[in-house]
């Protein structure tokens, strides 16, 4: 809004139709009316409650071995088929996707809070903090990714696998991994956001009035610069899945016998001609968890929002 | 309208409707009005009346799958309306040209204004680039643009906000327009740049021959410079006709309660003491009578706020290593002090530092040097939480109400918070403290619930004074407080911080640079140039008998709502606001300043003053 513009668009007349509901109803509301997110909302929570929940309506192991149910289609006895070894594939999905999911959430969780910490301390500085913090954003942005990834799990596997037993020590190295190295995107979001908002008349009417800097942030500034954050949240744990499913498909995430979405995908690379249903279940359970969770990204970010008007 | 001549635009019966959530909303509700020849009319109305919908509308500007335009738009004879696109494309910018309210974002910021202009010209006048040129040139200099020549080959951010608007009308004038339309052309500027381009767009109409539709919320700028005058009102057009008829005999309510709350120059002359605006019924147009403002001013007191040599500056840093190529002297050795109950106004134009002075003073920037005494205690050098226990005793409240309001927070919260802030109340003692600030600036108790967006402008600014009260403050800094605001709602809002002074004894430092409006208001008036105060004293002397040129210049400038009284000002000098940026050695001189009478004092224009030698004819 230029600063030039009249401020006010009517009359004294108050034009308030609606009585005020309680924020969280209010949050509610407007989210209801993004119908693409509620309707992600709904197959996200059937994937979730799938990977959680499956193991007991589907009881099947995940590593019973049938050479006679080598590579079939989806049947009633497997419903997503077999793999080349004849192991039920809805068994192992469901019990890969409880990692997978782990793992994106996880590693979410730990690139959105070293981004938000780095670009909130980027941000309010004046001094010295911000241009070291955004030489390290780059340095780290400038790292290739993939090449490093390697290296690290090289040096570190076994280390942590000593110490958190195999899945453990895997599980925690490759959402440290993952999180340690897509902080980036959000601290270069956060700092930009708080920039622009610190300078906001409404930040300086609270600094005028006594208010602590971190008042300003708590209350003023990290609200208003969290749409953005929440978006890139939720880009962060489709991409973390997909580097996981990277990792597993070069056969450097978990161990070979646990069935990660992206490690079925690996596994079926050879098979594609044959056998595409063993690519198509965990490339279309990725593809739909991916699609949702960015769909309700966009939700809460309006929903978040009580200028828009929904 | 019976003119003797067909009028060259006749809008008859124009409706514009806009869809919003799928349903049609009529916004302009069958609005008709005639521009003749050589003839300038100004449509006039507060925001959102519908006027500048109803001029792009003339020239099918609006969205096309969103708006839907009704009635019926002769130009020239021709049908608007109903006419091809193509048709349309010929009409915008050759036969009618438009020039708008922002003259920062109109120009492109990447090609000089030469090719600017030129280029409009190899499009609509078929010349080639080089007569193009010679034509841009002759263009500029029509736009008395100073030494045009040179400046041709520049880019728009060398030019200042008044010599941008220019080079607009340049680009309008390009095709030698029957019709210039002009959307708030001088609302983004200073008050002198303002009558500049008002003068400047007068004699080019006379030069031309154009018919001018003047769009604007401004009643001075309307008694300026239209013939004829049609006041909307809720996408109504509610009265037209001659200006000098409606400033002299307005027939509606609307038009007699909007004139009423005109601030005009001059109607404080034999008045001491601050007025209110009186206020006017909407629907049958008379004024109530206005009580008389009691004395506030605790002169016997030690002042609350003094401010002695007061300085700030802010470096500019270029190159690799930042090293410092200059300094804004954006204050400069400013003293005043303020009284319990007492408003001072600090007056000038953009840039003179009027805001950065009331920020320094809360340290919201911190000043380089001098001090700033609250009630008797030095507040530079107070560690910052000394300073914050301070801060409750001076406030502020900002120009823009709808920025300074946490979009998040509702209402009552953001009342409440300062309280909250300085702990001075637990949670529901501090909602419930809110809820009677907002009764006590005129909002019901339910209104706490609700976010700042649902509040119209005049509403917001109310919700800020009451952030601003809560925490029982001495001074309130009203940084251009009331300048964002439609004329009748700043009427309202100026009342309310009167009462509100009369109730609670504050002392105000209101910054503006609304000459009226602080002639309205204050007590006492300081008026700033280039970061320095060049005249203060009370405001009957300042305003009454202003010593300083740039005073004389600034009252000069203002455009007066009566247009009997039209042409009566001096021609003024088509000079730039000066910039305040200096070389990183600049050394100020010494200010020697002369009392003209008690408390009425100037600064002495020695070696010092280099304001325009005109100002100074002119007095």
């Amino acid at each position: 809004m230029a600063g030039s513009t009249l401020a006010s668009p009517s009359d004294e007349a108050p034009a308030l139709a609606r009585p005020p509901a309680s924020p969280g109803r209010e949050t509610w509301r407007r989210f209801r009316r993004h119908r693409l997110a509620l309707a992600s909302v709904g197959v996200l929570a059937l994937l979730v409650g799938g990977v959680v929940f499956g193991g007991f309506l589907w009881p099947v192991a995940i590593d019973d071995i049938d050479f006679a149910a080598q590579l079939q289609g989806p049947s009633w006895d497997h419903p997503f088929g077999t793999d080349d070894l004849g192991q039920d594939l809805l068994a192992r999905m469901i019990y890969g996707g409880r990692i997978s999911l782990a793992v994106g959430f996880a590693a979410m969780a730990v690139a959105s809070l070293i981004g938000v910490l780095v670009g909130a301390l980027a941000g309010m500085s004046r001094r010295l903090l911000d241009p070291v913090l955004m030489w390290l954003t780059d340095l780290f942005l400038s790292l290739p990714q993939l090449p490093l990834l390697l290296l690290v799990i090289y040096l570190f596997r076994d280390s942590l696998k000593a110490v958190f037993g195999s899945q453990g020590g895997v599980f925690l190295m490759i959402v440290a991994v993952i999180g340690g190295l897509r902080w980036m995107p959000v601290a270069r979001l956060v700092r930009a956001q708080f920039l622009s908002l610190r300078e906001k008349e409404f930040v300086e009417a609270a600094r005028s009035q006594g208010a602590t800097a971190a008042h300003l942030v708590r209350r003023h500034i990290l609200p208003n610069a969290l749409g953005p954050v929440i978006v890139a949240a939720s880009i962060e744990v489709s991409a973390a899945i997909i580097a996981e499913s990277t990792l597993s498909f070069l056969g450097l995430g978990f161990p070979p016998d646990i069935p990660t979405w992206g490690r079925l995908l690996f596994d079926a690379k050879d098979h594609l001609d044959v056998a595409p249903h063993w690519a198509l279940f965990p490339g279309g359970a990725i593809f739909l968890t991916v699609l949702s969770i960015n769909f309700i990204g966009d939700g809460l970010r309006d929903a978040l929002d009580p200028r828009r008007v929904l | 309208m019976a003119d003797p001549v067909d009028p060259i635009l006749s809008v008859s019966d124009l409706t514009v409707s806009f869809r919003s959530d799928g349903r049609w909303r009529e916004v302009v509700h069958g609005v008709s009005f005639d521009v003749g020849p050589r003839e300038t009319v100004a449509l006039v109305g507060e925001s959102g009346s519908g006027k500048s919908v109803s001029a792009l509308s003339i020239l099918r500007l609006l969205p096309r799958d969103a708006s839907r335009i009704g009635g019926r738009v002769r130009f020239a004879g021709r049908e608007l309306l109903a006419a091809p696109e193509a048709e349309m494309r010929r009409v915008r910018g050759d036969a009618i040209a438009m020039i708008f309210q922002e003259p920062m974002t109109s120009l492109n910021p990447v090609l000089t204004i030469g090719f600017q202009i030129a280029e409009a010209l190899i499009r609509h006048r078929g010349l080639s680039r080089s007569a193009a040129e010679a034509e841009a040139l002759r263009l500029l200099d029509k736009v008395r643009i100073p030494a045009a020549r040179s400046r041709l080959h520049e880019y728009p951010h060398r030019f200042s906000g008044g010599m941008r608007q220019r080079v607009m009308i340049a680009m309008a004038l390009a095709c030698r327009p029957k019709l210039l339309i002009a959307d708030e052309p001088t609302t983004a500027l200073d008050v002198t740049i303002q009558a500049q381009i008002l003068d400047l767009i007068k004699s080019l109409q006379d030069e031309e021959g154009m018919s001018v539709l003047f769009i604007t919320h401004d009643m001075g700028v309307v008694a300026e410079i239209a013939d004829r005058t049609v006041v909307m009102y809720r996408g109504r057009a509610v009265e037209a006709g001659p200006t000098a008829r409606i400033f002299e005999a307005p027939v509606e309510p609307y038009t007699r309660s909007l004139l009423a709350a005109v601030p005009r120059l001059g109607t404080m002359a034999g008045r001491a003491r601050p007025m209110r605006f009186p206020v006017v019924d909407r629907t049958t147009g008379l004024a109530a009578p206005t009580p008389e403002t009691p004395d506030t001013v605790q002169a016997a007191e030690r002042p609350v706020l003094e401010v002695r040599d007061l300085t700030t500056r802010f470096d500019i840093r270029s190159g690799l290593l930042g090293r410092v190529t200059g300094r804004v002297h954006a204050v400069e050795g400013v003293s005043f002090s303020i009284a319990a109950g007492e408003t001072l106004a600090l007056v000038g134009e953009s840039g003179c530092g009027k805001s950065t002075t009331g920020r320094a003073i809360l340290r919201l920037v911190e000043p380089l040097s001098g001090s700033v005494l609250l009630d008797g205690e030095d507040i530079i050098g107070l560690d910052p939480k000394a300073l914050r226990a301070r801060r409750q005793r001076m406030q502020m409240i900002f120009q823009d109400p709808f920025a300074s309001l946490d979009p998040r927070m509702s209402v009552g919260a953001a009342v409440a918070e300062p309280l909250l802030i300085n702990r001075l109340a637990a949670p529901r003692e501090a909602r419930r403290r809110a809820e009677d600030l907002l009764a006590r600036v005129g909002l019901g108790p339910e209104t706490a619930g609700r976010f700042p967006h649902e509040f119209s402008g005049g509403q917001r600014q109310r919700i800020c004074i009451a952030r601003a009260l809560a925490l029982n403050p001495r001074l309130i800094v009203a940084d251009e407080a009331v300048s964002a605001l439609d004329v009748s709602v700043k009427a309202q809002v100026v009342n309310l911080m009167l009462d509100l002074q009369a109730e609670l004894g504050l002392a105000y430092l209101f910054i503006s640079h609304d000459m009226a409006v602080v002639e309205r208001v204050s007590h006492r008036v300081a008026v700033m140039y280039l970061g320095e105060i060049v005249e203060i004293g009370p405001r009957a002397a300042v305003f009454g008998d202003p010593q300083h040129p740039y005073t004389r210049k600034l009252l000069a400038a203002v455009p007066v709502p009566d247009p009997a009284r039209r042409g009566e000002r001096h021609a003024l000098p088509d000079d730039e606001i000066r910039s305040p940026i200096r070389a990183p050695d600049y050394v100020p001189p010494e200010r020697l300043y002369r009392e003209v009478s008690p408390g009425h004092v100037v600064q002495d224009r020695g070696a010092g003053w280099t304001g325009s030698a005109a100002g100074e004819a002119a007095a």
